[in-house]
């Protein structure tokens, strides 16, 4: 780790204010820091924004839900509000990492945090994402695939986003505010993902020094939601593939809305949008799932050793939606 | 007993290899080669010496003579960079993070040649070696195996592989390295055996024993990876004679992965074949591993088989072939834990084809003497651990129909195994005084987290017929009498005998008693003598997701006597927690594209979380067996991991139909089309 220089800021325009090129944002440090000491991200400044962003959840009049950023993962998972009106939320935040880490994470950290790909975290290989031009070593003939993308990657990158959150809020269909140094601005998700291309070392489509200050949910859809993460462990492990998952299903036992979001298997949370439309409409049974998560995975392009991950993703989705039409 | 040293432990007060405060100390900072094969051809320190506080550079090849051929602690002697990760050089600064800035500034220049890190059955190279450890014949055999076989009534013919996998202790490798005016050595090491690391270090530096002392108090966890000196000990003598100041080295757990050894993968190829009612006519046990490019470690993966069961014709072999792979090491039960998750498996896979009970066609072809050398057992409870093991865990009437137990969305399976493990003890010395109204037992033994401590406290206030507390046992410490390390679950024994022969001498004595078991030692002959021990496991697997969980895990052990309850308990049930670890997520990947393992930390090389421990229970069975060591146990270190793998894929099989015959057994390898 090499010297940097540390502020903390105590409002969304100080930090922005501080901010120049090789500066860094720290939250709650699970992810910057481990980064620090691989050398994987080497900041020369560092800005402390834990209390220049708001750390409380609150109900808008609209039936909105205000989160701050600077909340941390556990007050997330643990608010009556989320519990109650957002059970899909809460669950996706306990099934990430760690009790101490979920008490020190922040929402804001939550969706900047990078890949866990082997090879971004190790500084001696080639890695796009962190050296770009260096190349792909995961593309590598023999190298190790087991967790990487199946959709939307390109030659450039396979690697996936880590989050449990964010994929539960893709499917709730947030929005992210973000303070920056032309002004504010809403980011919809899903949206603030990007997909590699050719620029894998850009995660999201914030621009320089912008700071995620809040996240807005809408209010809950209807229907009933849950989130489901395969792992090869009980705990403690990223997923293999996750869904978030709604399913409201009319008097006439016909799918009225139907919202996926898939983790684990891009560079971005994943809306299932293809799956989405053929569900709609149609008799919420078995044989209805099937096509949907069939037209979804029909774009899935494995790596060799990730073939697993679509038969898991497709099974996954039909698994949840008939747990959830039960 | 509660650990006597829980308190220091509990408050974090015990001090760990790092943590000693040595005045004046630096730091020391690896560089590890960036190629799997070829040769080093410049070490640039010019960058790296010109940064703040950087007081020393060493590495590329020097000419400094050293006593040792260990290739891998023959630190900057070879310009042969043979795996990825290999230490090449140090630098030293005056804090951890300026070392490790400058270690990044060394600009090293290769020759690559071309690398090959994976093991295949048809590799080219694969090759006889003359021994395997500890000193075992590496292929064995008698009967006509093949003839057997052709007439066998139930054959099985399957070949089982499993991944490298890294010990991973929680306490990473860490050395202070302090000389003193007259040229002497002190060592803050985390070893498994002070005194055979200070043979091998002093060894290694060419001086004599006398002039060095390793002193480890408290370690961290082994697992094995401590059992031998590893280069980050020798790296922090080399780089504190250079730099005339004590030197710290604690090795990150990236570091681990290549410069502390690991498990072996392995192929090994089962064939068996039995009668129409379960009696065994054949077994052979053909094992492929690797090893390194410069270093033979020969890990004895078929010699359970030797043991395991009455056949009338038997062959074991191994093979191995060098790969650009750092050298393998002792990991939990070397041998025994591959050896018995293929052989325990096979012996399922040999039940459902006569459509036998598998507790039965073991108890069935259970050997009156051990098959291999036809020695009498010392004592010999498989039987017994099957039976106590089978009524716990309510084993009768269960259904052999694989797949056909639904939960909810899971399907539900059971499975069983039998555990082996060697008992086995060395020499060692011991001293005990009568102190200040109690005792005091010294002895140059290792408490790696076991309880040693403990238990050799307990064994030594037995014999002077006082409580525990009155008794403070010394170890951990070189310029102790010296002991055997802490491995091959021979700890309680090899000390224990010296600690209880110590004891009587004081006895007889008044105020001080001395042992040396080197004597006693060498009469340990005449009987073949091995733990024994049944585990039950009862296993839900999605079938849509490929997710296992292992609501159930249980096992009986045969282990001789039992020097202490808690402590022995939780030997066992770590031992089974690491075995569910390894059939359901251990495993080190190996990238052939850039010649080594990836994947280095505990995020990526899963071992098991509490969430994966549900019911799990160990008991055991009390063996006399009167041709011990006289406090009568086996050994408890290992056997409880022996065995596992095997409990929990027989079980994934009875849930699902499906048999994975390559650990570990993961969604991935589930949901692949058969």
């Amino acid at each position: 780790m090499r010297a940097f220089s540390y502020v903390r800021a105590g409002s969304p325009a100080e930090a922005v204010s501080q901010y120049r090129p090789g500066t860094a944002y720290l939250g709650g440090g699970t992810n910057l820091v481990d980064l620090m000491r691989l050398g994987v991200a080497a900041p020369d400044h560092v800005v402390d924004v834990t209390r220049a962003v708001d750390a409380s959840i609150s109900e808008g009049d609209d039936g909105e839900l205000r989160v701050g950023a600077g909340v941390r993962n556990s007050d997330l998972a643990n608010h009556p509000v989320v519990r109650e009106r957002y059970p899909m939320l809460a669950r996706a935040v306990l099934n990430g990492a760690s009790g101490q880490i979920r008490n020190m994470a922040t929402v804001g950290g939550n969706l900047l945090q990078r890949t866990r790909c082997p090879y971004f975290q190790d500084v001696t290989m080639p890695c796009n994402k962190r050296q770009p031009g260096s190349g792909c070593q995961a593309t590598e003939p023999g190298a190790e695939t087991g967790n990487m993308a199946i959709l939307g990657h390109s030659p450039f990158c396979v690697a996936t986003h880590p989050s449990d959150m964010a994929v539960a809020l893709t499917a709730l269909g947030a929005r992210v505010r973000v303070a920056g140094p032309d002004g504010g601005r809403w980011v919809e998700m899903p949206g603030l993902h990007r997909l590699p291309d050719s620029r894998p070392d850009l995660d999201t489509v914030l621009t320089p020094g912008e700071l995620i200050t809040e996240v807005k949910l809408p209010p809950p859809p209807r229907g009933r939601s849950t989130y489901r993460k395969v792992r090869e462990r009980a705990s403690f492990a990223f997923a293999l593939v996750s869904l978030a998952a709604v399913l409201d299903i009319g008097q006439d036992g016909r799918v009225r809305d139907c919202r996926l979001a898939l983790g684990g298997v891009a560079h971005a949370p994943w809306r299932a949008h293809a799956a989405e439309r053929v569900a709609l409409s149609l008799p919420a049974s078995r044989e209805t799932f099937a096509r949907a998560a069939d037209e979804e995975l029909r774009y899935a392009r494995p790596l060799p050793g990730t073939e697993y991950k679509a038969t898991l993703a497709r099974n996954l989705i039909v698994s949840v939606l008939e747990e959830l039409s039960r | 007993m509660t650990r006597v040293e829980a308190p220091e432990k509990v408050t974090g007060t015990a001090k760990y290899a790092f943590e000693y405060p040595v005045p004046d100390a630096v730091y020391g900072y690896p560089v590890l080669a960036a190629i799997a094969s070829g040769r080093l051809r410049a070490f640039d320190a010019a960058g790296a010496l010109a940064m703040p506080g950087v007081l020393a550079v060493l590495g590329g090849v020097t000419t400094r003579p050293f006593g040792t051929k260990n290739f891998e602690l023959a630190l900057f002697t070879s310009d042969q960079a043979t795996y990825r990760g290999q230490l090449v050089g140090v630098v030293v600064a005056d804090t951890l993070e300026n070392a490790r800035a400058a270690a990044a500034a060394v600009r090293v220049g290769y020759e690559p040649e071309p690398h090959d890190v994976v093991l295949r059955a048809d590799h080219p190279r694969l090759y006889r070696p003359e021994k395997i450890n500890p000193a075992l014949p590496t292929d064995t055999g008698y009967g006509d195996v093949a003839a057997a076989l052709a007439a066998a009534a139930a054959r099985v013919d399957v070949t089982y592989t499993t991944p490298v996998q890294h010990n991973n202790p929680m306490e990473p490798h860490a050395a202070i390295a302090a000389w003193d005016d007259a040229g002497a050595l002190t060592i803050w090491d985390s070893t498994q055996g002070p005194s055979a690391d200070r043979d091998t270090i002093a060894a290694t530096l060419g001086l004599p024993p006398e002039q060095v002392r390793v002193i480890s108090p408290h370690v961290g966890g082994g697992f094995g990876s401590k059992g031998t000196t590893r280069p980050h000990a020798i790296m922090a003598a080399l780089a504190a004679r250079e730099v005339g100041r004590p030197v710290k080295v604690a090795l990150t757990r990236q570091q681990m992965f290549t410069l502390t050894g690991h498990r072996t993968p392995t192929i090994q190829r089962l064939e068996l074949g039995a009668t129409s009612d379960g009696k065994l006519t054949a077994v052979a046990h053909d094992v492929i591993e690797h090893t390194a490019v410069r270093t033979e470690f020969a890990e004895q993966t078929a010699a359970c088989t030797r043991v395991m069961y009455g056949t009338p014709a038997m062959r074991t072999t191994h093979r191995l072939v060098r790969l650009n792979v750092p050298a393998p090491s002792w990991m939990r039960a070397p041998g025994e834990t591959p050896g018995m998750y293929a052989l325990e498996s096979a012996m399922d896979e040999l039940a459902v084809a006569l459509g036998m009970d598998p507790v039965e066609l073991r108890i069935g072809n259970d050997p009156a003497a051990e098959p291999d050398s036809g020695l009498p057992f010392s004592s010999r409870n498989l039987v017994a651990c099957l039976r106590e093991g089978a009524g716990r865990f309510g084993w009768a009437g269960r259904d052999p129909r694989p797949g056909v137990r639904r939960r909810g969305r899971w399907l539900a399976g059971t499975g069983v195994a039998a555990s082996t493990y060697p008992a086995r003890r060395r020499p060692s010395a011991a001293t005990a005084d009568a102190l200040d109204g109690g005792y005091v037992v010294r002895i140059a033994a290792a408490d790696i987290g076991t309880g040693a401590r403990t238990a050799l406290g307990k064994i030594a206030a037995s014999v002077l017929d006082v409580a525990p507390a009155r008794v403070r046992v010394e170890l951990g410490d070189s310029a102790l009498p010296a002991a055997p390390l802490a491995g091959g679950s021979m700890g309680t024994a090899s000390w224990g005998s010296a600690v209880a022969a110590a004891c009587e001498a004081l006895l007889k004595d008044g105020s001080h008693g001395r042992a040396d078991t080197a004597a006693d030692v060498a009469e340990d002959s005449g009987f073949a003598r091995h733990s024994f021990g049944a585990q039950f496991a009862e296993v839900l697997v999605d079938p849509l997701t490929g997710e296992v969980r292992v609501p159930r895990l249980l096992g009986v052990f045969a282990a001789g006597r039992i020097i202490d309850a808690s402590l022995a308990r939780s030997q066992f049930i770590g031992g089974m927690t690491m075995g569910l670890g390894m059939a359901l997520m251990e495993a080190t990947a190996v990238d052939a594209s850039a010649g080594c393992f990836v994947g280095l930390d505990l995020a990526q090389y899963h071992i098991a979380t509490c969430a994966d421990v549900q019911d799990l229970d160990a008991f055991w069975i009390d063996e006399e067996d009167a041709h011990l060591w006289p406090g009568g146990g086996k050994g408890i270190g290992e056997i409880g991991i022996t065995g596992t793998a095997a409990a929990i894929g027989n079980a994934v099989y009875h849930a699902t139909g499906r048999r994975v015959r390559d650990l570990p057994i993961t969604p991935a390898k589930l949901l692949r089309p058969e």
